[in-house]
């Protein structure tokens, strides 16, 4: 078979069990072609020996038959989630040298069913950020362009690597992970399809964390389809995550079947922003129509607060990580600064945390600190809290008035230039998250997928938002959507 | 609300990461784009609306008081950056 690296995860499957190709063949396509990509700077940390390792065990059980659909599939793996004996650094200097002693939740149920781990992906430092510019691997690359221009492009982030891997064909998908739209803004900037899940339908256990209570790993993968079957491999209880979600994980394939004929889709007049290019209107408008061609009912509805859900994120993202990295001491694992004679204690961490931390991450911590400070806590932190129930409100109401699933732009824009926004205050790049953040703050599952390009030839990405847990019917409205948009283009290969 | 640099001198050492005398006017510049963005909130009516603490309605779990996991000292301390006789090792910090 030629092209092995284009594979689906579907298309990958039925070509295993009929014996067309093995996983050995594939895993080596594809760690060719990540030897190929050092352009791109997706790949930070390789792991040939155990992806060939892995592959060989897959085609043993898939011989034997009876192998689970994610048997063999060849993956790229965040640096966020930890995986036993290999660097998970979440691309942190201060994380230098980590090799966990465990596997994380994800990883150990995607391994069990028979995945292999190619090795681990670039992402902006402890997933704070939208372009994968502060990352302490340096920039990650978008295989897009903008035409013939040589300008390198940001794949978006935090997921940027993941991205950037997906659409280059460096792996078949790879996992992400989601706190205001670190899984959906890059595979919209890069034309592929990604998952945030139900808050607490994923174990967050063994992923490295950023604000725990938005914190969601995901699928990123080259079709709707491909994210339902790694979902299901994804997901599940874990007795280790005490938010995750005692349910039951439905077979998300099964559940596509393109019909949505009868289905409410709400269109959120709050989305229309002031200065939203042109091109990302009439895709909004685009997508719009194709699901009303398909049998869905449209309808204009309001969620009020949406305005208010950037700056609440930019309280309670800062406040959970600055308790979550306050573990980054110096003591335990990763760096610790040298120590002048008569430095003590906190000359250690001071000192560590200044050395180890990235410009974002160190002013995230602080603007967390802030806002929980005494005298703060009420005005910022908890009012933030208060918003965010309005905003989580505003979506239940939205739901109870029959609604099944938001469609809305999954960027304002289609992904910029490495460096054009080093000049802009933090807020601007804040701004990209802005149709993304709401899902966090109210824990429901959102899908992006890409309907479209702009003039001068990018990705452009829809957003649907569903109802909690129920994201095999999400996945299904997204299916319809991606027949009805046949979005194939692919970005030419220079790198 | 506006930050001073004497105010982000303090968040710094509350956050335990040194920041050099100089960069402190533009951290606290930087601060304050971000608090003047977060500052919108105050025109949202929270009255009588309780802080959320769990986007689903969840009772944390409780188990069982007992040891489920342990005597693996060496994984533990595999990744300290110093670490002697099964200890952490850190500066002096009691005189």
């Amino acid at each position: 078979m030629s092209e092995l690296t284009k594979l689906t995860i579907a298309g990958a499957r039925d070509a295993l069990r009929k014996g067309e190709t093995t996983s050995v063949e594939i895993t080596e396509a594809c760690l060719k072609a990540i030897e190929g990509a050092g352009a791109l700077n997706a790949y930070v940390h390789h792991t040939p020996e155990i992806a060939l390792e892995q592959a060989k065990a897959a085609d043993a059980r898939i011989g034997a038959g009876d192998a689970p659909a994610m048997c063999g599939i060849p993956l790229g793996i965040k640096d966020l989630f930890c995986t036993k004996g290999v660097e998970s650094q979440a691309a942190s200097a201060i994380l230098g040298g980590f090799k966990p002693e465990y596997e994380s939740t994800v990883t150990s149920q995607l391994f069990d069913a028979g995945a292999v781990m190619l090795g681990k992906l670039n992402m902006d430092e402890f997933a704070m950020g939208s372009s994968n510019e502060t990352s302490t691997y340096g920039n990650a690359v978008n295989p897009w362009r903008r035409g013939n221009d040589e300008a390198a492009l940001t794949p978006g982030g935090s997921s940027g690597g993941s991205a950037s891997a997906v659409a280059a064909d460096l792996c078949l998908a790879a996992t992400g992970t989601d706190t205001g739209g670190s899984i959906r803004q890059p595979a919209a900037f890069t034309g592929i399809t990604g998952l945030k899940p139900t808050y607490g339908r994923v174990s967050r256990w063994g992923i490295i964390a950023f604000a725990s209570s938005l914190d969601q790993a995901g699928p990123m993968t080259k079709d709707v389809r491909d994210c339902a079957i790694m979902l299901s491999a994804m997901a599940g209880h874990d007795p280790k995550d005490s938010t995750s979600a005692e349910l039951a994980v439905p077979d998300f394939e099964a559940m596509l079947t393109g019909d949505i004929k009868g289905k409410v889709i709400g269109i959120p007049k709050e989305y229309r922003m002031e200065g939203m290019p042109e091109e990302i209107e009439a895709l909004w408008a685009e997508g719009t129509e194709m699901l009303k061609a398909a049998g869905a009912e449209i309808r204009d509805i309001s969620l009020p607060h949406t305005k208010y859900a950037l700056p609440a994120y930019y309280v309670i993202a800062p406040a959970e990580a600055s308790s979550n990295l306050a573990r980054y001491d110096g003591v335990r694992f990763g760096h610790r600064a040298k120590l002048a004679q008569g430095d003590g204690i906190v000359e250690m961490y001071e000192k560590t945390r200044a050395e180890g931390f990235g410009d974002e991450v160190k002013r995230r911590i602080m603007v967390g600190t802030y806002v929980l400070s005494a005298g703060y806590y009420d005005a910022y932190y908890n009012r933030a809290r208060k918003v965010r129930a309005l905003i989580k409100r505003d979506f239940d109401e939205v739901f109870a008035a029959g609604v099944d699933a938001i469609l809305t732009p999954a960027t304002p824009s289609a992904a910029f230039g490495l460096g054009e926004m080093a000049e802009a205050d933090p807020v601007q790049m804040y701004l990209n998250d802005v149709f993304t953040v709401t899902v966090n703050l109210a824990g429901l599952p959102g899908i992006a997928l890409p309907t479209g390009t702009d003039k001068q030839g990018l990705p452009l990405g829809l957003q649907l938002i569903g109802r909690p847990w129920e994201e095999g019917d999400l996945l299904n409205t997204a299916y319809a959507l991606e027949r009805a948009a046949g979005f194939v283009a692919k970005p030419g290969k220079w790198w | 609300m506006s930050i001073d640099t004497e105010t982000a001198r303090r968040v710094a050492h509350l956050a335990r990461i040194a920041v050099p005398e100089e960069d402190l006017p533009a951290l606290a510049g930087e601060f304050n784009a971000i608090l003047g963005f977060i500052e919108q909130l105050s025109e949202v009516d929270v009255d009588g609306v309780e802080p959320m603490v769990s986007v689903t309605p969840m009772r944390l779990k409780r188990r069982e008081d007992v040891v489920t996991d342990g005597n693996q000292p060496q994984a533990v301390l595999a990744n300290a950056p110093d670490a002697r006789e099964g200890f952490f090792a850190v500066p002096k910090v009691v005189e």
